[in-house]
C-alpha cells in the first residue's frame, strides 16, 4: 500500500509538472503569436530620421500604446527615431491585436490604441469617463496605409489579372480551377492549369481580412454577399494564422492564392496578381499605386474623429490607382486624456502624422496618408486635451 | 529520477527524526526526539510543529479549491453573457462568427475537433507509452534504461511551440504521402476519406500526430513509476510458476498497474485536449462538422481561442471565454470518469490507497 502510495505522489508531481509547465509554455506560446508578425519582418531599413527636425515639445517619460499588429513595423520604426530624437522618452507599443488594444485603451491602462478599424460607436461610449476624463470620448485619427496584396503561387503564371468578382468567386469556392472560364476571359494569353484552387485565409481574427472582406463586398457586391468581418465568414479554403504563415503557404503550396500585406509579398519574392479594376489598364499593387487610390477617400466621422470611408478606394476606376487597401488608426482621447502623458502623446502622435514620419516607413510596405487628410490629422492632434 | 523500491519506512517503524514535525500528524508524539527529551517535552514540540504542518497543507489545499471556483466563477460569469447574446444553439451550432451580425457561435464542431484530436493522440501515444515503460521498467539493462528515462523526460521540456513547428515545416510536408495511402487504401472507413485529395496534409490527424508526442513523456514517466512498484514478490510468484517475462508481465505487472496506466492516460489526455500553440501552428482550422480526419478542416477549443483572443473584444472575448468553459466542463468530465474507473479497481490493485 504504501509503495502506490508514493508512486501516487509522485505521479501527481509528475503530473502537476506539466500541468505547469504547459501552462507557463501557453503563455509564451501566445505572446510569441500575437508579435509574430512584428518580429517576422524586419523593422529595420526605415530612414534614420534626422534627430533634429523631431519635435519634442514638453514629452517627457513613458508613453504606452497597444493594439493593431499590421501598423506595428511602422510604430516599431517610429518609436526608434522618436526615442533616439527626444531624450528620456520611451515610448511602448504592444502588438496585441487591435480588438486587445481597444479593450486596453478603455480600461485607461494605454494613452493610444492602434487600430485596423475605425471604433464602433458601441466601443466610443465605453470610452467615456473611463479612459477619457472630463466629457470626452475616443476619436479615431488615420495614420498610415497599407496595401493587400494578393499572392499567388502557379508556375509559369507571371501576370496574372483578377479583378473584384473574380476574387469574390474564388475566395467563396465559385471558381474551383485555375483554368476558369472567368480567369481566362481576365488572361487570354496566359496558359492556365488545370490545377484546383487551394485558397487561404486568416484563421486568426485580422484587420486584414475586415478590409480584404470589405473591398469584395464594396466592388463585387454580387459575389459577395456576406458582412466584411475581421473572422473569415465564407465557407472553404484553408486557413494558418498571421500573414507571415499565409505567406507561407502560398510560397509553398502550388495552386495557391491568399492576401497579406505587400511586405511580406516582396520578403519572400511571391508573386502578386494584378487587379483589373476598370481603368485603363490592370494595377500592380504598389505603395503609389494604393495611396493613389485613397487620395479621394472621405472623411465620414464628425471633427474631430476623422473616421475614413474607404469605398471610394475599393471601387475606384483611376488609372494606376490599386483598390485593395487598408488604413490603420491611432486611437485617443478628444479631451480629457491622461494629462501625465499627453504631452508625450501629442508630441509623438505629431511627428508619426508629419511628412517625415509618413515617409520614413515607406520602404516598410506603408503609404503616406494624402496630404489634405495629414492636415485634419495635424488639426485634430493639435486639439487634444 | 530515482527507483521509488527504496520507499520510506512503513509507518510503525518509530524512525527518530531530526526535527520536530514528522510528516503523519498522529505519529508525532510517538517518535522519540533529541535523544533523551522527555516525551511529554517532545509533545509539545511536536504539537506547534504539527500545527504549522497542518496549516500550511490544509491552506494550499484551500487555496487551490478557492482558486479553481473562482476561475469556475469567472468563466461562467462571462460565458452566460455570451450565451444570452448568441443567436445560434450554444451547442448544436458549429460556425463561430462572433463578428458577424447577428452573432451566431457554437461549440459543435470546435468541441468535436478537440475530442478527435485528442482520441487520435490517445490512439497512437498510450500503446507505445506502456512499450516504452515497460522496456524501461522490465527488458532494458539498468544503464540504457536510466539513459532512455532521462531521454523521455526531456522530451517532455520541449516547448510546445517548438513541436508545432516542427510539425508545421517538418511533418506535415512529409504527410503528404501517408494521407494519400491511407485514403487510396482505407478511404472506405470513412475517416481516412479525403474530400481533396492533395490538400495540405495540416489536418486534426496531423495535430493527433503531434500531440501524441507531446503525451508520450507523461504517459511514459508516470506509468514507468507505476511498473517498477510491482512488488517484486508478485513478479517472482509468476515466475515460479513457470511464466515467461512476457506473461509476467500480463499477469503481475499490467493488472497491478491498470488504475495507474489509467491514471497516466488521463494526465496525457489533459494535455492533448488543452494543447493551444502546437495546434494553431499545425491546423487549417475551419468551422465545420466535418469527421474525414485527413480533410484540413475542424478546430478545436484552445486553438480558436488562441487564433482569435487578440482580435476580439466584448461579447467575441465572452464566446471565447464560453468555449474555455466547455473545454473545463470536458476536462472535468474526463477525470471524473478516471477517478470512477480507479476507483472501482482499487480493491484489486491497492492504488489510491
Amino acid at each position: 500500500m504504501k509503495l502506490q502510495r508514493n508512486g501516487r505522489t509522485k505521479a501527481l508531481a509528475i503530473g502537476a509538472l506539466a500541468v505547469v509547465s504547459s501552462l507557463t509554455l501557453a503563455a509564451c506560446g501566445s505572446d510569441n503569436n500575437s508579435n509574430s508578425s512584428a518580429s517576422s519582418s524586419p523593422a529595420a531599413g526605415g530612414s534614420s530620421a534626422a534627430a533634429s527636425s523631431i519635435a519634442c515639445s514638453g514629452a517627457s517619460g513613458q508613453l504606452l500604446g497597444a493594439g493593431s499588429t499590421a501598423q506595428a513595423n511602422a510604430v516599431t520604426q517610429w518609436v526608434k527615431d522618436f526615442q533616439a530624437a527626444c531624450s528620456g522618452v520611451t515610448v511602448n507599443y504592444q502588438a496585441t491585436g487591435s480588438g486587445a488594444g481597444i479593450t486596453s485603451f478603455q480600461s485607461g491602462k494605454v494613452a493610444f490604441a492602434g487600430s485596423d478599424a475605425a471604433m464602433k460607436p458601441a466601443d466610443v461610449a465605453k470610452t467615456e469617463g473611463t479612459a477619457c476624463k472630463s466629457g470626452g470620448k475616443g476619436i479615431n485619427i488615420p495614420m498610415i496605409g497599407g496595401p493587400i496584396a494578393i499572392g499567388y503561387n502557379l508556375p509559369g503564371v507571371s501576370n496574372l489579372v483578377l479583378d473584384a468578382p473574380t476574387l469574390a468567386q474564388i475566395f467563396t469556392g465559385k471558381i474551383a480551377k485555375w483554368d476558369d472560364a472567368a480567369i481566362k476571359k481576365l488572361n487570354p494569353t496566359a496558359t492556365l492549369p488545370s490545377l484546383p484552387i487551394q485558397t487561404f485565409h486568416r484563421s486568426d481574427g485580422s484587420g486584414t481580412t475586415a478590409n480584404f472582406t470589405a473591398y469584395l463586398a464594396a466592388a463585387a457586391p454580387t459575389d459577395y454577399t456576406l458582412q466584411p468581418n475581421k473572422l473569415w465568414a465564407a465557407k472553404g479554403g484553408q486557413a494558418a494564422n498571421g500573414s507571415a504563415g499565409l505567406a507561407a503557404q502560398v510560397k509553398q503550396v502550388q495552386g495557391s492564392i491568399s492576401y497579406f500585406e505587400l511586405s511580406y509579398a516582396t520578403q519572400q519574392n511571391i508573386t502578386t496578381a494584378q487587379i483589373a479594376t476598370g481603368a485603363s489598364a490592370p494595377v500592380a499593387v504598389s505603395t503609389d499605386a494604393a495611396s493613389k487610390a485613397i487620395a479621394d477617400a472621405k472623411v465620414t466621422g464628425t471633427a474631430p474623429d476623422l473616421t475614413l470611408d474607404l469605398t471610394s478606394a475599393y471601387t475606384t476606376k483611376a488609372d494606376g490607382a490599386y483598390p485593395i487597401d487598408l488604413v490603420t488608426y491611432e486611437i485617443a482621447c478628444d479631451k480629457g486624456n491622461a494629462p501625465a502623458t499627453l504631452p508625450t502623446l501629442k508630441a509623438f502622435l505629431n511627428y508619426i502624422s508629419s511628412t517625415q514620419g509618413q515617409t520614413s516607413v515607406a520602404s516598410l510596405g506603408y503609404f503616406p496618408l494624402p496630404a489634405s487628410l495629414q492636415a485634419q490629422v495635424k488639426t485634430t492632434i493639435n486639439g487634444l486635451s | 529520477m530515482e527507483t521509488p523500491r527504496d520507499t520510506s519506512a512503513p509507518p510503525s517503524d518509530p524512525q527518530p527524526s531530526k526535527g520536530s514535525q514528522s510528516a503523519a500528524p498522529n505519529l508525532a508524539g510517538s517518535s522519540p526526539q533529541r535523544g533523551g527529551s522527555s516525551l511529554s517535552d517532545s509533545g509539545r514540540t511536536g504539537r506547534r510543529g504539527d500545527a504549522i504542518f497542518k496549516f500550511a497543507s490544509s491552506g494550499s489545499g484551500v487555496a487551490l479549491l478557492v482558486i479553481m471556483a473562482a476561475i469556475a466563477a469567472f468563466l461562467t460569469v462571462r460565458a452566460v453573457s455570451a450565451i444570452s447574446a448568441d443567436h445560434g444553439n450554444f451547442l448544436t451550432t458549429s460556425d463561430w462568427q462572433t463578428q458577424a451580425d447577428p452573432i451566431t457561435f457554437g461549440i459543435a464542431a470546435i468541441a468535436l475537433g478537440t475530442l478527435i484530436s485528442a482520441v487520435v493522440a490517445m490512439v497512437i501515444a498510450v500503446p507505445v507509452a506502456l512499450g516504452i515503460a515497460l522496456f524501461i521498467s522490465h527488458y532494458a539493462p539498468r544503464r540504457i534504461a536510466q539513459a532512455l528515462g532521462y531521454v523521455v523526460d526531456l522530451l517532455a521540456a520541449v516547448p510546445s511551440i517548438v513541436f508545432g513547428l516542427w510539425g508545421a515545416l517538418f511533418l506535415v510536408p512529409h504527410m503528404i504521402g501517408v494521407n494519400a495511402w491511407l485514403n487510396q487504401y482505407f478511404g472506405w472507413t470513412y475517416i481516412f476519406h479525403q474530400n481533396e485529395p492533395g490538400t495540405q496534409p495540416r489536418s486534426l490527424f496531423t495535430v493527433g500526430i503531434v500531440l501524441a508526442i507531446m503525451i508520450l513523456p507523461i504517459i511514459t514517466a508516470v506509468s514507468r513509476e507505476i511498473f517498477l512498484q510491482v512488488p517484486r514478490a508478485h513478479e517472482e510468484a509468476a515466475l515460479a510458476l513457470g511464466a515467461t517475462r512476457w506473461e509476467m508481465i500480463r499477469t503481475a505487472v499490467i493488472p497491478f498497474g491498470r488504475s495507474g496506466i489509467i491514471s497516466a492516460s488521463m494526465l496525457g489526455l489533459g494535455r492533448a485536449l488543452g494543447e493551444t500553440m502546437a495546434v494553431a501552428t499545425v491546423l487549417s482550422p475551419s468551422y465545420v462538422i466535418n469527421l474525414h480526419i485527413l480533410d484540413p478542416a475542424g478546430s478545436t477549443i484552445a486553438q480558436t481561442i488562441a487564433n482569435q483572443f487578440g482580435e476580439s473584444q466584448g461579447t467575441g472575448r465572452d464566446a471565447l471565454i464560453a468555449a474555455g468553459l466547455v473545454l473545463f466542463v470536458i476536462t472535468l468530465l474526463v477525470n471524473g470518469a478516471a477517478r470512477l474507473i480507479i476507483a472501482r479497481r482499487k480493491e484489486y490493485s491497492g492504488a489510491d490507497a
